[in-house]
């Protein structure tokens, strides 16, 4: 809960969050070095000096600092637990729907626990979705289109076999679609991070929500084009909202060409924690205010109206909760 | 992670040659110089004519793509020096450093390099993200004419040798004028001294009635750019510990 100085208090789900073990011990190959290393480089890069942690913290801080990072200081009601599997990168996962529920199952109130799928695990992968879904509860999945898997080093939402899975997704009665983009997609002579391929998946899913991860960066404009067209495409803020403290004049410009293209109700706020951490990210972005020269030229405000939607009401519509009865039982487990 | 290693041969006339060379090779995605970004590790006079290059980007994962790209063009234009007889570039750091440095080095192209796992080659991307630098140059360009006092419908009927010689007062723009310029004749359509300066790039004439959203247009292209430079400026210096330009 975050409250303002009037004493107004906004209700903060935080849409995009990780507890991950990428010590040595659990690195596979060079890959799991890397790819943590490159974690704590946006960290490095974005983060106040105040908020830095050291690469062994970074590797791994466990639930209990997570606890009080995001709900303790960080102002967070709720958080979205997005698995990263990775499992070719780490021994026993990045970090995995698995792993993820232990941490649901010890702040229940607070963790909205989400799966995940690769539609390149074929039949078996489609019944082992099902025991997902059942045994966990999932309302959501998180997808990593260009994750390595044997030789293949990414798929699109638009392949046969992605269907499919979208398919039994909405049979189980999933909802909602985090996809993150990265590069190296095949073919590696197409645009790595082209983000196409979620513009087909929102037309022929119209009864799904697709929640483009960092707001399809590095294809911000593509991205935009697609929210246009498609009103069941969101986009998630992480890694986009960082940009608040370190480049302040480009997280004005790009906040402004999101909220004329995508507009207000179909962004969300996400920490990526524990790359970065909620407290600073919401206490910049409850100060923030929309330059005038780009209020004038687009013709879009960043309002109280829209913070507070895009801090935890479109997410709290997306997931279905009830805030007053949230807002209660956080309240009796206190 | 190593430092730059220092210069070994640091003022070598020769050595200048080669950064004016590679301050021509830019980063497609981005529309800025590999040099400016601080991409280029190190260079380095050997034996023979030859020179070495170290090529650095801000992640593992940058896309192989253009990291193929950047090593090629890198050293297309340092051979195109005539007493350079071989310019032999390593990306270091990087998942498919091997296979781009062996691929470059042999002068295969992109298919070649990554057989099967690439369809064509890499010239339609080329012309993609080289229209997105068009945009992002002419729009750059037009913001700064309209904060000087150019009206839209001056613009949209200003000639090429008309921009060619009006005098931007401060290097900044005259900056922007000069690169707009440079890339004018690869889109827009004809580019001769009496073609209309400011096109679409299909080289359709402007109309000043939209004006303003076709500016709208082109900023998302642009911001797109600068966002990825910055990103990269910041992940490079997380990386290595220091900055590009």
């Amino acid at each position: 809960m975050y409250t303002t100085s009037d004493g107004e208090e906004i209700f903060v789900v935080d849409a995009h969050i990780h507890l991950w073990d990428a010590r040595p011990k659990n690195q596979r190959n060079i890959h799991g070095a890397q790819f943590i290393n490159c974690f704590h480089d946006y960290h490095s890069a974005l983060s106040p000096a105040e908020y830095l942690w050291s690469a062994e913290k970074f590797q791994h801080y466990g639930s209990e600092t997570l606890y009080e990072d995001l709900f303790v200081n960080g102002y967070a009601d709720m958080a979205i637990c997005q698995p990263t599997y990775l499992k070719e990168f780490y021994n026993t996962g990045f970090n995995t729907t698995e792993q993820n529920s232990e941490l649901r199952d010890k702040y229940p109130e607070r963790i909205i626990l989400n799966g995940a799928f690769d539609p390149r695990d074929g039949e078996p992968g489609l019944e082992a979705l099902e025991s997902l879904v059942k045994t966990y509860g999932v309302q959501g999945v998180k997808l990593y289109t260009a994750e390595w898997h044997g030789d293949s080093k990414g798929y699109k939402l638009s392949d046969p076999w992605a269907k499919r899975y979208l398919e039994k997704a909405q049979a189980l009665g999933i909802k909602n679609i985090h996809v993150h983009k990265g590069p190296t997609i095949l073919p590696l002579n197409r645009d790595a991070f082209d983000v196409a391929d979620i513009d087909d998946a929102a037309t022929d899913f119209p009864e799904l929500n697709f929640i483009v991860d960092h707001v399809g960066l590095p294809r911000l404009d593509d991205f935009c084009w697609i929210a246009v067209q498609e009103p069941n495409v969101y986009g998630g803020l992480a890694v986009a909202s960082a940009f608040v403290h370190a480049r302040p004049r480009y997280f004005a410009e790009m906040m402004a060409e999101l909220l004329f293209w995508v507009g207000e109700d179909r962004l969300l706020f996400a920490s990526d924690y524990g790359i970065w951490q909620p407290k600073w990210l919401i206490e910049k972005f409850m100060a923030f205010e929309m330059p005038e020269d780009l209020k004038a030229e687009t013709g879009v405000d960043l309002t109280p109206e829209a913070k507070r939607k895009i801090l935890g009401l479109n997410a709290v519509k997306l997931y279905g909760i009830d805030v007053d009865a949230k807002k209660a039982a956080l309240l009796g487990a206190a | 992670m190593p430092a730059t290693a220092p210069l070994p041969q640091f003022g070598d006339p020769r050595l200048d040659d080669v950064w004016a060379r590679l301050a021509m090779v830019s980063d497609p995605e981005l529309d800025e110089s590999v040099a400016a970004m601080g991409f280029v590790e190190s260079v380095e006079l050997g034996a023979d004519d030859h020179v070495r290059i170290g090529l650095r980007l801000p992640t593992f994962w940058c896309a192989p793509n253009f990291a193929f790209l950047m090593a090629h063009d890198m050293r297309e234009a340092v051979e195109s020096l005539d007493w350079v007889v071989r310019a032999e570039i390593t990306l270091r750091d990087h998942c498919h450093a091997e296979e781009i440095n062996r691929g470059v080095r042999s002068g295969h192209s992109f298919a070649e390099t990554f057989p099967g796992q690439a369809t064509a080659e890499l010239d339609e991307l080329r012309v993609t993200f080289r229209r997105k630098a068009f945009q992002g140059r002419q729009e750059v360009l037009l913001r700064r004419l309209l904060a000087n006092g150019f009206r839209a419908g001056q613009l949209c009927a200003m000639r090429i040798d008309g921009l060619a010689a009006l005098e931007l007062i401060d290097a900044d723009g005259a900056l922007m004028c000069q690169r707009y310029l440079e890339i004018r004749s690869e889109f827009g359509g004809p580019a001769e001294d009496n073609d209309r300066a400011f096109t679409t790039s299909e080289g359709e004439n402007l109309n000043p009635k939209y004006f303003t959203e076709y500016l709208k247009d082109l900023r998302r292209v642009r911001m797109n750019a600068a966002f990825n430079a910055n990103m990269c400026r910041s992940l490079l210096q997380s990386r290595y510990g220091e900055a590009g330009e």
